[in-house]
């Protein structure tokens, strides 16, 4: 009796050093964001004020209405929404068919072929930055989005995507696909009807890397376009400066929290199936 | 042969009135050759041309300003062993790796650790944890070096404790740790969540045994959790190592390669010579460089796997 009362007290008080432990680790990874939000609506004076408010005094939404003044924001917004949704729907596609037919087609050479395609795990774009720069500059798409669409949807970036799916595809067993088959499916058929909707977790882990690929991409961007209206976000967010090159922090922080909080309230919301979807798939190892 | 086997007794033949040579099995070939197409098309296209081109344009003197596109040999290449700003290139390289891949590996450990501890809760801090991985990433970065500026965030609450805390992004030592740490902040939740994963298929029994044969904790995490998730340790830390070596944006955000060249790593400066330089030639040399060391890093990782995975799937 008094040694099980010793113990609970004693789990209580590392339970209570655990939480701690958990909450000052905590703090980097809310803070900016916090800040990022509450900066925003804080005039450009209290932003850098000492020592530094949580909450602003006042709060306004004077430097989002001069985000839309100061650049195109709108149409670069557009454009890196249309190019994710648009990259996203062609790395499902292109990776689930390739996937499916590496994992359960037994067509000539498909190992080799297979091999051959994982050389792009160790070929980031960042290698081929250069040639692939001539590439589009040989077929006059510099300073248009197709290099921004076509790079991650069939190159290097697409390989894990593919990988992810083939794991996958791999562990489904074949009794599954059998009774497609009595029912007269073709092979697109079983890939439709029976792989797909049975591959949801790889599919959602596909979607959410290779949309936050392309909402993040940047170097591409740098190095493709040059008309500010066909920038996308991450490119826009860093041409927020005054006459002078310094950077204008109040519309530059406005601009920010744009840019992110969509994306953080949809990982919030959904993230149960966000951070399951990744951790189920073949990268558990 | 087993191949023939392997499908099933109705699609064997031919169709009626079809060709002979029509077979299921080629037709199923053939399925196999037109699903794969797009991602070997974009292979071929995207990843082995560039591939190609790249050491061909290392073998010529480019400058596309200048124009022109001559033959040199192996001129570039001893402009690279002789590139005075090379080896601080490259040990800004390492020390950006080294560091990023250490703390982003046992920081991502320790958090997984402690979320798999049977606590209330622990989904809120996964969820804060792997936040900023949801984050866009120049936004997440804009932020830091806001916070990190002389009168910025971080300093502004370190004096609220009374701590003066320096100018972060213009120290040269300050700056290259302050890169890693807002990459390591920004990306630790996947590997967290990989690990984590990976701890929760370690059986239960396993742990209950040794208990019962007396093992502490410290010899409980080395010889059974540690051997348990060796695989996914493999798997992120190729990930993390590759993923270190292509980091662009949080270095021209953050520092633009500075103070001096403090932060300037490999992409970056294949990036000026390329892009703001406007020399091809020795970009494409810069990038046969990078290509090669990935290559190595990865299959010493890969060699190493042999050594110290316990248990593969």
């Amino acid at each position: 009796m008094k040694t099980e009362r010793r113990t609970t007290a004693r789990s209580r008080r590392a339970r209570l050093a655990l939480y701690g432990l958990l909450c000052v680790l905590a703090v980097p990874f809310v803070f900016p964001t916090w800040w990022m939000v509450t900066s925003s609506l804080k005039p450009a004076n209290e932003i850098f004020a000492f020592p530094p408010s949580i909450l602003p005094s006042d709060p306004s939404f004077a430097a989002y209405g001069r985000v839309f003044e100061f650049a195109p924001f709108a149409a670069q917004y557009l454009n890196s929404m249309y190019i994710a949704a648009a990259v996203t729907v062609g790395t499902l596609a292109v990776s689930s068919l390739a996937g499916y037919a590496f994992a359960r087609i037994r067509f000539p050479g498909h190992n080799l072929l297979f091999l051959v395609v994982l050389v792009g795990l160790l070929i980031p774009s960042e290698v081929t930055i250069v040639p692939l720069f001539q590439l589009f500059n040989g077929l006059g798409l510099v300073d248009t989005h197709w290099p921004l669409l076509l790079i991650p949807v069939f190159g290097a970036p697409s390989v894990l995507s593919t990988l992810i799916m083939r794991q996958f595809f791999i562990a489904l067993p074949a009794e599954v696909e059998e009774a497609g088959r009595m029912d007269g499916l073709g092979r697109f058929g079983l890939y439709w009807r029976i792989a797909l909707p049975l591959s949801r977790p790889a599919l959602g882990a596909v979607a959410i890397f290779s949309f936050l690929h392309s909402w993040n991409l940047y170097l591409e961007p740098v190095v493709f376009l040059s008309t500010p209206e066909k920038f996308t976000i991450p490119q826009a967010l860093t041409q927020f400066t005054d006459a002078y090159g310094g950077p204008m922090w109040d519309v530059q922080l406005s601009a920010a929290t744009l840019s992110a909080l969509p994306v953080l309230i949809v990982f919030v919301i959904a993230q149960r199936q966000f951070v399951e979807g990744l951790a189920h798939t073949g990268l558990k190892g | 042969m087993t191949q023939v086997r392997s499908t099933p007794p109705g699609r064997e033949q031919s169709r009626p009135g079809g060709p002979r040579w029509w077979t299921a099995r080629r037709r199923d070939h053939l399925a196999g050759f037109l699903f794969a197409a797009p991602q070997l098309a974009g292979t071929a296209l995207f990843v082995l041309l560039p591939l190609g081109l790249m050491f061909w344009y290392s073998l010529h003197d480019w400058n596309v300003l200048a124009g022109g596109f001559t033959w040199t040999g192996g001129e570039n290449y001893e402009r690279l062993a002789q590139d005075p700003a090379l080896p601080g290139v490259l040990r800004a390289t390492a020390a950006f790796s080294i560091g990023l891949v250490a703390l982003n590996l046992s920081l991502a450990l320790v958090l997984a650790i402690l979320l798999d501890q049977k606590l209330r809760g622990t989904v809120v801090f996964r969820t804060i944890f792997f936040s900023p991985v949801a984050v866009t990433l120049v936004a997440w970065t804009i932020v830091w070096r806001f916070l990190l500026q002389d009168d910025g965030g971080v300093n502004g609450l370190l004096s609220v404790v009374g701590a003066e805390g320096p100018n972060w992004l213009r120290g040269e030592a300050t700056a290259m740790a302050s890169v890693i740490v807002v990459q390591v902040l920004k990306n630790v939740g996947l590997n967290m969540v990989l690990f984590l994963a990976a701890l929760q298929g370690v059986p239960r029994e396993l742990y209950e045994a040794s208990t019962i044969d007396g093992a502490g904790a410290w010899t409980r995490f080395r010889r059974i959790t540690m051997p348990m998730i060796s695989p996914t340790i493999l798997l992120t830390s190729i990930i993390t190592v590759v993923g270190s070596l292509q980091v662009f944006a949080q270095i021209d955000v953050l520092t633009s390669g500075g103070p001096g060249t403090s932060t300037t790593v490999l992409v970056y400066y294949l990036y000026q010579n390329a892009f703001q330089f406007h020399d091809f030639g020795y970009g494409a040399t810069l990038s046969v460089l990078l290509f090669a060391i990935v290559l190595v890093l990865t299959v010493i990782q890969w060699q190493m796997r042999r050594k110290w995975v316990v248990h593969e799937d």
